[in-house]
């Protein structure tokens, strides 16, 4: 039988590595290090969890720790979190290329400078090429969930996840959350050797050089994977689904049907979006919302039959992409409905950066805008809650 | 640095994740084009103690029947350290194209 806890949402990540029974955690142990490594060595410290866990001496060699091992078929975890995974960039490319199943947790918070260690999505918006794919979630529950579903989606695609939660908002907020029995949990990831690529029984070279004749193809394997995973993760979702009663697919659509004006937002901000549209709801505006669960690969089928017949939607980015079209949410979208026959109009939105609230005006602007978009067409970029 | 094999693998035909299965795969590479000066071995004063062939990153210095030291110039990079470490000054790096 399964229970009910109140833990934060760091907790929950560290209760689900905990359950898949992972053989490696890899992490840096300092700022801006989260309680969900700290949580992680208590259980292998007490003996709750049968792991080898590596204190490192930076990022960097976390996850180079976690490819190593990775590449032997143990089953590896690491978390991290705004300047952490900036320092991972260019191992999080390798992680991919090499086709290794790393499961790592990113508390998404802002990059410096200045410093800041509140929330926005600058961090994992900054890594969005690298490969991998990146799961979102909204609660303390979602992230418990979405850590079991990134196990047996990295195993099976071969592919590292990153499983994103909100800095504060989610990562420390305590909410009560159903942890489904352990044995349970292993049935749906069962712990059992993985295809090894580094063994003292077969000789391979892996990370070797990729000269111009063959780095193409190499790389294009890596794209093919990802393309491919869009449906082990719906397989995966549909499986969890009839283990444990939830069920979350690539995006969440509220009150879209017959909207005039629909929002597009990831991660917790999705409640208060869903708050303010039914009050508006009441005052008779036909808003909705639409939260993505998956970033990588990009639900763009799911996400246009769900835009279908409406007038605008309003894209709330809580990152930047300084100098370029459109923010890094933005960009997508537009190109995901660019050829459909009548897409709506699409206003950008900019919000919440470096941990600045969004509060309920904040969310009545912005749907309003969206409203005003679908009768004068989009205009430039919203910077919303920005001081003269 | 080229490729020598005639037939190129496809990307459904490349072990995953760009392994390599087969041992020594590194013969199929030509990195002559990389080298601007390349060893010349004067076999009267060399020693043949194997200092080159150690020292060599690439395994570009190999042993004929009679036991001398020649460089592979398919594999040399030209990188001098072969000359570096020959203690009886028996290789000179030669400038290409002079």
């Amino acid at each position: 039988m399964g229970r009910r806890v109140g833990i934060s949402g760091n907790y929950a990540v560290a209760y689900a590595v905990k359950m898949a029974d992972v053989d490696m955690i890899a992490a840096y142990p300092i700022t801006p290090q989260t309680t969900i490594v700290e949580k992680l060595s208590e259980f292998v410290a007490n003996g709750e969890l049968e792991a080898s866990y590596m204190n490192v001496e930076s990022e960097h060699s976390a996850i180079s720790a976690c490819v190593g091992a990775s590449l032997t078929g143990a089953r590896v975890f690491t978390a991290t979190s705004s300047q952490g995974l900036a320092l991972m960039h260019e191992i999080l490319f390798m992680a991919s290329a090499l086709r290794t199943h790393i499961v790592m947790a990113n508390v998404n918070r802002a990059l410096s400078a200045p410093l800041n260690i509140w929330n926005d999505h600058s961090d994992a918006m900054a890594q969005r090429d690298a490969g991998w794919i990146q799961l979102w979630v909204r609660s303390a529950q979602e992230a418990f969930d979405a850590t079991i579903e990134a196990f047996k989606i990295a195993e099976e695609t071969r592919l590292p996840v990153m499983v994103n939660l909100d800095g504060f908002i989610v990562s420390h907020m305590y909410e009560p959350v159903e942890l489904p029995d352990e044995a349970e949990v292993k049935k749906f990831i069962p712990s059992r050797p993985l295809g090894n690529r580094v063994s003292t029984k077969s000789a391979h070279a892996v990370g070797v050089v990729g000269p111009p004749e063959y780095y193409y193809e190499m790389k294009y394997q890596a794209i093919d994977a990802i393309e491919r995973s869009r449906m082990k993760i719906k397989e995966i979702d549909r499986e969890f689904n009839s283990r444990f009663g939830k069920s979350y697919g690539e995006i969440e659509a509220y009150g879209v049907d017959g909207a005039d004006a629909v929002l597009i937002v990831m991660g917790s901000i999705f409640g208060s979006a869903k708050e303010v549209a039914n009050s508006l709801r009441e005052e008779g505006k036909k808003v909705g919302v639409i939260s993505l669960r998956v970033f990588r690969p990009f639900p763009t089928q799911e996400l246009r039959k769900a835009v279908e017949g409406i007038k605008a939607v309003g894209v709330v980015d809580r990152a930047t992409t300084p100098g370029g079209v459109g923010n890094p949410l933005y960009n997508e979208i537009a190109t995901a409905l660019y050829d459909m026959p009548e897409r709506p109009a699409i206003q950008g939105f900019v919000a919440g950066l470096g941990g600045r609230d969004i509060r309920q005006d904040d969310f009545r602007l912005m749907y309003s805008a969206t409203e005003n978009a679908a009768k004068d067409g989009a205009g430039r970029c919203m910077y919303v809650g920005l001081r003269e | 640095m080229k490729c020598l094999k005639t037939t190129l693998k496809g990307w459904r035909e490349i072990p995953e994740g760009g392994a390599i299965t087969e041992p020594g795969s590194s013969v199929n590479f030509d990195v002559t084009a990389w080298r601007t000066a390349s060893p010349v071995i004067d076999q009267n004063k060399c020693t043949k103690c194997g200092m080159c062939f150690l020292y060599c990153p690439d395994s570009a210095i190999e042993i004929d029947e009679a036991g001398n030291y020649r460089v592979n110039l398919s594999y040399c990079k030209g990188c001098g350290i072969c000359a570096k470490g020959c203690a009886p000054k028996a290789i000179t790096m030669v400038k290409e194209g002079h």
